[in-house]
């Protein structure tokens, strides 16, 4: 039972709130609930942490990778959930379905980074998709607007168009291989890329976390459900299943081994694009969450550098990008979360003279978008620096250069942000309470930030063990 | 790493130097008092100046290597190294920073009035990574100290600068960042093709091929260049200058500016020494539009901070030209010029910084004849003004007559007309011109002077303030021999590799066509 205690935990947590939903307890009570089970499911995937064993009949694999990866993912929740306690941008009846699909999801991401066989990856997925599919639409709608709908729409017609797309591709290792285990699949597939239905099976198996990740061809739902999603939902959205994503991404490309050349060629493509529509697109936002959603897919394509290089130190820095990605954008929403009124919408300009209304949240957004930005010392630009002396290695000389002139593109917008928060409003305007587990919050992921810009070579480090495991 | 020296009585001084300042933000976080902040603030820059001066006697002077080096493995997986160390062209540029720091505390004692706390934390930062930066001998290290002295000097210009802050502060952020994404690029192909280090002293003298040095070159100059500011690039400077607080344009004008030309000398000279040589004619040039730009327009200003930020393209003109005649008069000179224009265009902005605060105006006809009723104050003015354009017995003659020399020397050496001396000339002509000009009417004025009775001359700590800064206006311009010997040995080794190298480059390239 031990090595599937978080799981586990999960599945009761779903069951209380599924209780408390049928109770119709009052707002407040359910929101604690959620965030003691939030704090459980942490505690109980890191108790589970050193559990190493396969289950149900070799399809479920509990090792340093999938461990790892839980407790990031717990932990990302956690924060999510304690970010968006106020959980105003959804009618106040329906929160603890709110929660529900949220812990399913989670879920569903959980056992997404312990699955050894192609069908347990592709039911994972769905499982956690689908929770997200009903969140979406979720929010309270009170301009009438139905804007919620387009993109809960959205989310689901592209990402049941990359399922589609990824089941395909499944079945082509099939046809390959005669299985679906990922082990027979490391085993044999490397020999097999000369052929070109093992790249097509490849790229398109890809494909549906490169919609996860929101990565250029695959990105065009991120906008439209970054605005119209709860703010406490797209900090959701924009962190926890990333990190599974990668998990995924680093499971099917060190598959392939050292036989990356025929796939080298799309992923350069793919990062190029994402990053520089993600940043040219970024640059005219007025929304903030959509920026943000923008910035999220050239991030995306910083993290396939890591991916294309096909180099265990390579993976290695994309999983810390992603875990530095997460907390910075963390910090980012939780100022969404704290600055807007009634769960609408965080236009840049609403953030004018945050550092006066709230000195702690202007200090947050400073340190999460420059490092967001990539401005040293802090993780995001040790990442990105990671990630451009692996590609130089391999000589992608062009691809750093215009990885380069992106982060200079990119600044832009982050500064334009950062420019309006630390200037004063023409009219007065009411401070900011924040509550002290927002300010612990605020800390906590400031420090992250700083630490792992600094000393990231412990971090760095842990990565590559973890990765190691996975080969 | 042969050339690199410890210095066994007191290992980790570089390293405590650098940190005191950072280390002085923690109970600043903690204590939310202006009071306690400004003192604090000051004790802290104070102790690092004080403990600065024992690099003076701890340095030798004779040698060119690397010292009071410390090297620590940072960051292990790329080879990343903590590893600090001076020589004779670094040791100025950091005691400069560590003596000039307290000295800003002073100046923003009353100048900032809302959140000193935080004002004082900025200036703390700044200080940590600029120390840093001119001792850095790791790429990595210097890259991540040069981009994060962005944000304390960002936030210094836009919480606490003028009306058109942000402005200022958005540009200053935009030109230098964008200029420095290359220069990362640079770092890391250097890397690649020195063992996959980031060790600097490797990288110097490497035979990089012709076509890499020229890129890696451009990546430098347009990193550095932005920062000097050279001509084409110095848009910034003005606004940045004018809307900064009082101590933000000192650290600018004597610290930032400085990164630039010190960019030069540490990277672009060493590492690409045939580019260098190869588009050294470019290079002066532009420095010789900057001198002559920055002249003219700075004659035309009425924003009195505007007209010492163009005084300042024109100094700085005057310091690549140095740097860019390759010989020992012009380089020399250059780094005695980066010296003296910290201590006196620091001085003058100190002192415009007082007039601002009396008058909260910074122009030049609502200052206009104070000299009757602050007599201390225009004392003070007019010295550093005339330093400014380098009258002989201030620091700034000195450090152009070399400069001047240096470039007539290049030309004579080549038995050319000295086209680019003489190009320069009316530079130091100008530099007169628009510093009387202000200086005749900060004192005098005219008929119609506003009524300035009511004005009162500088306090104690003003005086306090600007003393030193005239003392060193005088050592330097009387006695430079003490400060050209610090720097002497390095920058004649430096000279000598740099042309023994081209010699050897083009031996080669001539046996090829042979």
């Amino acid at each position: 039972m031990m090595p599937f205690l978080p799981e586990l935990s999960l599945l009761g947590a779903g069951l209380v709130i599924f209780f408390t939903c049928i109770g119709g307890k009052d707002g407040n009570t359910v929101k604690n609930i959620a965030i003691t089970l939030g704090a459980l499911i942490l505690v109980s995937s890191l108790l589970a942490f050193n559990q190493r064993q396969e289950l149900f009949f070799n399809t479920y694999r509990v090792d340093l990778f999938s461990q790892t990866f839980k407790v990031l993912i717990a932990a990302a929740m956690f924060a999510v959930l304690l970010l968006g306690k106020r959980l105003d941008g959804l009618q106040q009846k329906i929160h603890a379905e709110y929660y529900l699909c949220l812990f399913m999801s989670v879920l569903g991401l959980m056992m997404l980074v312990s699955s050894v066989e192609l069908l347990a990856i592709f039911i994972s997925l769905e499982l956690s998709s689908f929770a997200v599919y009903i969140m979406v639409p979720m929010r309270d709608d009170s301009g009438r607007y139905r804007f919620q709908m387009e993109a809960g729409a959205k989310y689901l017609l592209f990402g049941v168009m990359a399922t589609g797309f990824m089941l395909f591709g499944m079945s082509y290792f099939y046809g390959l291989t005669g299985s679906t285990r990922v082990d027979v699949l490391i085993a044999q597939l490397p020999g097999m890329f000369n052929h070109p239905t093992a790249v097509v099976a490849t790229v398109l198996v890809l494909c549906g976390f490169f919609y996860k990740l929101a990565v250029f061809p695959f990105h065009f739902w991120v906008p439209d459900v970054y605005e119209g999603a709860a703010n406490e939902t797209t900090a959701f959205i924009a962190t926890v299943p990333k990190l599974a994503a990668v998990a995924l991404l680093l499971r099917f490309v060190s598959m392939v081994g050292d036989n990356g050349e025929a796939l080298v060629n799309i992923l350069i493509l793919c990062s190029v694009f994402s990053m520089f529509y993600g940043n040219l697109a970024a640059l005219v936002q007025k929304d903030f969450k959509r920026m943000l959603g923008f910035s999220g897919i050239a991030h995306a394509g910083f993290v396939l550098m890591g991916l294309l290089v096909f180099h265990v130190t390579g993976y290695a820095h994309a999983l810390y990008y992603i875990c530095g990605y997460v907390v910075m954008n963390l910090a980012c929403f939780m100022v969404i979360c704290s600055v807007g009124t009634n769960g609408g919408n965080v236009l840049i300009d609403d953030l004018t003279g945050l550092y006066k209304r709230a000195p702690l949240l202007a200090l947050t957004l400073l340190i999460g978008l420059f490092a967001l930005a990539g401005i040293p010392p802090f993780v995001g630009f040790m990442g990105k620096f990671f990630l451009l002396v692996d590609a130089l290695r391999k000589d992608y000389l062009l691809l750093v250069i215009l990885a380069a002139i992106n982060t200079a593109i990119a600044i832009y917008y982050y500064l334009s942000v950062v420019r309006v928060a630390f200037c004063s409003a023409e009219d007065e305007q009411l401070p900011i309470v924040t509550p002290v587990h927002m300010k612990l919050l605020s800390v906590v992921l400031m420090a992250i930030i700083l630490v792992m810009g600094i000393f990231p070579s412990q971090f760095v480090r842990y990565a590559e063990n973890t990765i190691q495991s996975l080969m | 790493m042969d050339q690199l020296l410890t210095y066994p009585e007191f290992p980790h001084l570089l390293s405590i130097l650098i940190f005191l300042p950072l280390a002085g933000v923690v109970p600043l976080l903690f204590i939310n008092n202006d009071a306690f902040s400004r003192n604090f603030a000051l004790v802290v820059t104070a102790i690092v100046a004080i403990i600065s001066l024992r690099l003076v006697t701890g340095f030798d002077t004779t040698i060119p290597h690397f010292q009071f080096v410390e090297d620590h493995t940072w960051i292990e997986s790329l080879n990343i190294r903590y590893t600090v160390g001076m020589d004779g062209i670094s040791i100025l540029l950091f005691l400069l920073t560590t003596l000039i720091m307290p000295f800003c505390v002073l100046a923003s004692w009353t100048y900032i009035k809302t959140r000193v706390r935080t004002f004082m934390i900025c200036l703390l930062i700044m200080e940590t990574s600029m120390l840093g930066v001119f001792v850095a001998l790791d790429f990595v290290l210097f890259y991540i100290l040069w981009e994060a002295m962005l944000i304390p000097m960002y936030l210094l210009i836009g919480i606490w600068g003028g009306p058109r802050k942000i402005y200022a502060s958005v540009k200053f952020f935009l030109y230098t960042l964008a200029g420095s994404v290359l220069l990362l690029v640079a770092i890391i192909w250097l890397y690649r093709h020195n063992g996959f280090s980031f060790h600097i002293p490797d990288m110097m003298w490497a035979d990089y091929s012709f076509t890499a040095q020229i890129l890696l070159f451009v990546a430098f100059f347009l990193a550095f260049a932005i920062k000097v500011p050279m001509f084409p690039f110095h848009t910034w400077l003005p606004a940045a200058h004018v809307e900064a607080p009082t101590a933000g344009s000192v650290i600018l004008a004597s610290v930032l500016l400085k990164m630039g030309t010190y960019g030069f000398l540490r990277f672009a000279l060493p590492i690409t020494p045939d580019a260098a040589i190869y588009l050294a004619q470019p290079v002066l040039w532009l420095s010789i539009a900057g001198i002559i730009y920055g002249g003219l327009t700075a004659l035309a200003q009425q924003d009195m901070k505007k007209l010492i930020a163009y005084s300042s393209v024109g100094h700085m003109g005057f310091v690549t030209l140095g740097i860019f005649v390759f010989n020992l008069q012009g380089v020399e000179g250059a780094i005695l010029q980066m010296i003296n224009h910290g201590v006196t265009t620091g001085a003058l902005f100190l002192c415009v910084g007082m007039i601002y605060e009396r008058t909260h105006s910074r122009d030049l006809l609502s200052a206009t004849g104070v000299g009757k009723y602050m007599p201390v104050f225009v004392t003070f003015l007019a010295f550093f003004s005339l330093s400014s354009f380098g009258f002989p017995g201030t620091n700034s003659f000195v450090g152009e007559f070399m400069i001047l020399a240096g470039t007539f020397q290049l030309d004579t050496a080549q038995g050319k007309f000295p086209y680019l001396a003489l190009a320069a000339i009316p530079g130091a002509i100008l530099a007169a011109a628009y510093m009387l000009r202000m200086l005749q009417k900060v004192v005098w004025g005219g008929t119609d002077n506003p009524d300035q009775s009511w004005q009162k001359d500088l306090n104690i700590r003003e005086i306090i303030t600007l003393a030193p800064f005239l003392f060193f206006v005088f050592w330097i311009g009387l006695d430079a021999k003490i400060f050209i010997n610090m720097m002497h040995t390095s920058v004649a080794a430096l000279l000598d590799k740099l042309h023994s190298h081209h010699h050897q480059a083009l031996a080669a390239a001539d046996l090829i066509l042979r």
